[in-house]
């Protein structure tokens, strides 16, 4: 999927950018992008190390667990193949609060402890295991409770009138990503493969 | 009234970051009598670490997203959705923004700042950009950034779930702004 996708908008690009006569800016484009992609790596570095230190504080002293269990009748649910009391539960949980908070600095560094920790239930290292589609999908549709600061600051007054709107827009998405999650992961094409069969199908 | 809820979770929200900095390590060495400085240091390196290995997959996402921005491919796509969604009452100059979300932050940003400034924060295509751009998150970048750090190269059915709930999550923010909003 993401091969096809990846390939089409760089081909695309390239297509529509001949066409428009806007090749220099697709040149310019890829360039700087790749440079923006080191940039917002590295300036990930000292955030992540800082509620990294912050989580193994929480997790060593026993707090995350006790966030997990309060909330395992939710997490049950959305992560069937998660043990109860697995750290990967904590960090989810900790990660949706700081996304329904708006906390995206804080959220990042906790979504990637979650994943790291559902890599160490997932079989197949290089494929996404039900829970970690699951926590992306949840991720990718925003669950927002407080407005983003560049919001209220570009809407001024008038950003009450959205905070209503806007819970309601995301609670929609997120549902649709729910169930979406849900209905896709049982359907053939997006079926996990174990790996022995997989080779055989990339040999046959 | 609303107007006071929000100041006042926003006033919240500010506090929530210190109290998590310093409520924590006091728990843990108060408490449980942990070795708060030592333990954080052990944490504090994986951040390195994962930050680094991001890099190639955002290098993957971030360069095929800014070729097909840069190309003006969205300006042809919205040309040629634009009478369909004419049809299903969904407002031509919101197209852009809610094919954008999915792709760039950054690039959201811009048109929703474009959005404000051309149409005023009064207009209903304001107020619907904004809920747009606050009811969804950059699924490609989330997708690279997420699945890089552990190495997933199989997305799986991650891209169609999400592309799914950024569309339902565009609709659903015109659907109540013109509810909601007189």
């Amino acid at each position: 999927m993401l091969n096809y996708i990846w390939f089409g908008m760089m081909a695309i690009g390239v297509g529509a950018g001949i066409y428009n006569g806007k090749i220099d800016a697709v040149t310019n484009a890829a360039i700087d992008m790749a440079k923006v992609s080191v940039e917002i790596s590295i300036g990930l570095i000292g955030i992540m190390a800082l509620w990294l230190g912050i989580m193994k504080i929480a997790e060593e002293s026993g707090l995350i667990r006790i966030i997990a269990k309060g909330l395992r009748p939710i997490t049950l649910r959305l992560f069937p193949d998660v043990p109860e009391d697995h750290p990967a539960i904590g960090s989810i949980v900790l990660n949706m609060s700081a996304n329904i908070l708006g906390l995206g600095n804080a959220a990042t560094p906790l979504g990637l402890k979650a994943m790291e920790e559902l890599q160490e239930l997932n079989d197949q290292k290089d494929t996404a295991s039900n829970s970690m589609v699951m926590f992306l999908a949840i991720n990718t549709s925003s669950v927002q409770l407080i407005l983003p600061a560049t919001v209220v600051a570009l809407m001024g007054a008038s950003v009450s009138e959205i905070f209503v709107t806007t819970i309601l827009a995301t609670s929609c998405s997120t549902i649709a990503a729910i169930v979406a999650v849900k209905f896709l992961e049982k359907r053939k094409r997006f079926a996990l493969v174990p790996d022995a069969e997989k080779q055989e199908q990339d040999h046959g | 009234m609303v107007e006071l809820f929000v100041g006042g979770l926003n006033n919240v929200a500010k506090y929530i970051i210190p109290t998590l900095l310093v409520g924590i390590p006091f728990y843990a060495l108060s408490v449980k009598k942990i070795p708060v400085y030592e333990v954080f240091v052990v944490g504090a390196k994986d951040g390195f670490t994962i930050a680094v290995r991001i890099i190639p997959y955002l290098v993957a996402i971030l360069v095929a997203v800014g070729m097909f921005r840069a190309s003006g491919a969205l300006d042809m796509l919205l040309n040629l959705l634009a009478p369909v969604l004419n049809v299903v009452g969904f407002p031509a100059e919101n197209l852009p923004l809610a094919l954008m979300r999915p792709l760039s932050g950054s690039g959201s940003l811009g048109l929703l700042t474009d959005l404000v400034n051309e149409h005023g924060v009064d207009s209903m295509t304001a107020k619907i950009g904004a809920t747009m751009y606050g009811s969804s998150e950059t699924t490609f970048y989330v997708l690279a950034v997420y699945f890089g750090s552990v190495g997933v190269i199989r997305s799986r059915h991650a891209i169609p779930a999400g592309l799914f709930a950024d569309a339902v999550g565009a609709i659903s923010a015109v659907f109540f702004c013109k509810l909601l909003i007189a």
